[in-house]
């Protein structure tokens, strides 16, 4: 009897793998919950750094994955700071008292977003998971309670930010709820985790993420918080120009 | 010959006034003197280091390559070409290949430049033999100066992580090792920079057979030609910014050597007004004997110019001593001066050249000759029957 339950457990837990979505499947479903087309976004950051933690109030207007501006809000010594995202580069303006529109390209893109966790590079990565990487379902664990995929990533093409990705990718929302990011000689270079996520329409998004750059050592990372979301907004192309960061 | 004679007389019969006037105009030639040759020194000292440390005999550099702008850097790599591979072979240059990093030093995040060169180089001054340590394959060894050390508190056997973009853009990260502190006078080999072995970079980077600066051998006679893609940077390129900060230097001070030879300028001329205006009685008695005015001009002008030149004669007696004594055992430099601009080692030995005590002799001399000329001007418009009354025209 017991050789027949244990069969029959081996039968079952083959048939729940043969359902198990392939890796390219997974990256499909993420693509589709994550790229937005048009969206006007609230968002919180706290930068948990070595002097102490302080967060950062923006409102970011986003169209497709190579349109972005940023406009901070808050605290008041950031107000006014303004960054704009046209595919892969990026202007940033410094209104007092340099009343200036700073490029960042070459080096000054792995320079972090106001001493965040996150580079400029990172934000600026705008393609599609399924376009870039290879994926290869390595099993399944929990995470924050929710069953997930273990989904292990290696670049298709050689120019792209990080060589290697392991993802934790919700069974039932489809959102990487944990994320490591690799250096192509293996090393660990960066983390992110959704801890809360939301209903929007037929799509789950993130709400709350934490982000780690796991070089730096002494810091707690960045919280991404999302306060509020709009998918139906309406852009007007001028909002997408170097104009718009001195308005 | 006589106003020879009567000009020494006059000199040597003033006494403590003709000496103090001797004793300053020499203090101000020593002075220039001591000056211009610490700066010349200076100047020596520092090319010899950037010379034998960095650019040997010139360098080539790839055609994107530019120092001054980090944006330019990533693209600045090519193909070693083939003339300059055999002269690398022959031992008469070595390759550099520079990449960006950010490096996390005690975790903290900094930018840093990785520049990659063979261990077994003898181009340039640098103990790069160390860069064969194997003992940790699991890192890469590394030099660094030792401003890089104090900004980033690492020392010989830390270890530290560097990530990077490689050829493609894609991040890679190794894990670095200290194996030496190197104490250079160079900050351009020293500054934010980590030298690693050029084969472990060109292997990480993904960028085998490539660089982006060949330095040639100190004392090479023959230049490569030239490939397309790279252009060599000869000494006056190279040390162009050294040599226009110690020329900015040298204006600074010439406004000291102006003050300063101002000062006993002024002394010399000062007497010569005092010893017309005292000595009318012996100007017309001189006339009155038959000397000439112009005569009479030029035995005061010959005074005046006799202090300069026992000031020249006491200058070398107490000057060269003293000079050769700074030469020999140099002067210490406070640490604030090597922070400050150009970086020296910690003892300056000046540098005196026979042209450098000519031209400071002539400067001198010629000063002196004008300002004892200018008062002696009046001697001109004097008559005689005035002066014998003690009166001037």
């Amino acid at each position: 009897m017991k050789k027949l339950t244990a069969v029959f457990i081996f039968l079952l837990s083959g048939f729940a793998f043969a359902q198990a979505p392939s890796g390219e499947e997974i990256l499909k479903h993420i693509d589709k919950n994550l790229i937005i087309d048009r969206a006007l976004l609230n968002t919180t950051m706290v930068i948990h750094g070595r002097a102490g933690t302080r967060s950062v109030k923006s409102k970011n207007w986003i169209e497709g994955r190579d349109k972005a501006f940023v406009e901070y809000t808050d605290p008041p010594r950031e107000k006014g700071k303004k960054m704009l995202k046209l595919a892969g580069q990026i202007w940033n303006y410094i209104p007092e008292p340099t009343d200036r529109i700073i490029t960042i390209s070459g080096h000054l893109l792995r320079q972090s977003v106001m001493g965040s966790d996150l580079s400029y590079e990172d934000i600026t990565e705008n393609r599609k998971l399924t376009d870039l990487y290879n994926a290869k379902v390595t099993g399944s664990e929990k995470m924050n309670g929710r069953d997930c995929y273990v989904v292990y990533l290696t670049a298709k093409q050689e120019d792209i930010t990080y060589y290697s990705r392991k993802l934790w990718v919700d069974k039932e929302r489809w959102l990487p709820l944990k994320e490591e990011m690799y250096a192509r000689s293996g090393k660990p270079l960066k983390m992110s985790e959704i801890n809360d996520v939301m209903r929007i329409e037929d799509r789950w998004y993130p709400k709350k993420m934490t982000f780690r750059d796991l070089m730096q050592t002494g810091g707690e990372g960045t919280e991404y918080m999302i306060d509020s979301i709009n998918f139906h907004v309406n852009i007007p192309a001028s909002q997408f120009t170097k104009a718009a960061l001195k308005k | 010959m006589l106003i020879i004679k009567l000009a020494f007389r006059n000199i040597t019969h003033a006494g403590l006034r003709s000496w103090l006037n001797v004793f300053v105009l020499s203090f101000a030639f020593v002075m220039i003197v001591m000056t211009e040759g610490l700066y010349d020194g200076m100047l020596q000292q520092v090319k010899d280091a950037v010379v034998d440390s960095e650019i040997g005999g010139g360098q080539f550099w790839q055609k994107d390559y530019d120092p001054f702008d980090p944006f330019s850097i990533e693209n600045s790599h090519s193909k070693i070409p083939e003339n300059l591979l055999l002269e690398i072979k022959k031992g008469n240059a070595s390759a550099v290949l520079i990449v960006t990093a950010a490096i996390f030093p005690r975790g903290h995040v900094q930018s840093a430049v990785l520049k990659g060169i063979d261990p077994s180089q003898k181009i340039v001054k640098m103990p790069t033999y160390l860069l064969n340590d194997g003992s940790d394959t699991a890192s890469i060894p590394g030099i660094i100066g030792s401003r890089m050390a104090k900004s980033t508190g690492l020392h010989s056997g830390d270890y530290l992580s560097a990530r990077f973009k490689n050829i493609n853009g894609t991040f890679d990260a190794v894990d670095i090792r200290i194996v030496e502190v190197m104490n250079t006078d160079v900050q351009s080999i020293d500054r934010d920079q980590i030298w690693i072995p050029l084969k472990s970079l060109q292997k990480i980077y993904r960028a085998p057979g490539e660089a982006t600066v060949i330095t040639l051998k100190k004392d090479v006679r023959y230049y490569p030609s030239g490939e397309p893609g790279w252009t060599f940077k000869n000494h006056d390129y190279l040390l162009k910014d050294l040599n226009d900060t110690v020329r900015q230097k040298k204006v600074t001070a010439s406004f000291m050597f102006i003050l300063l030879l101002g000062m006993a300028l002024l002394a010399v001329f000062d007497t010569q007004v005092l010893a017309i205006f005292r000595r009318r009685k012996e100007m017309g008695t001189l006339m009155a004997l038959g000397m000439t005015r112009k005569k009479v001009v030029l035995l005061f002008t010959f005074e005046g110019c006799l202090l300069g030149i026992l000031a020249l004669i006491a200058g070398a007696i107490y000057g060269i001593p003293l000079l050769a004594y700074f030469a020999g055992t140099g002067l210490n430099v406070p640490q604030v001066a090597t922070q400050a601009g150009i970086s020296i080692g910690a003892v300056l030995y000046p540098k005196y050249s026979i042209q450098l005590y000519i031209i400071t002799s002539l400067i001198l001399f010629i000063s002196v000759v004008v300002v004892s000329f200018l008062p002696a001007r009046r001697i001109t418009r004097l008559k005689p029957t005035d002066a014998l009354r003690g009166k001037m025209a």
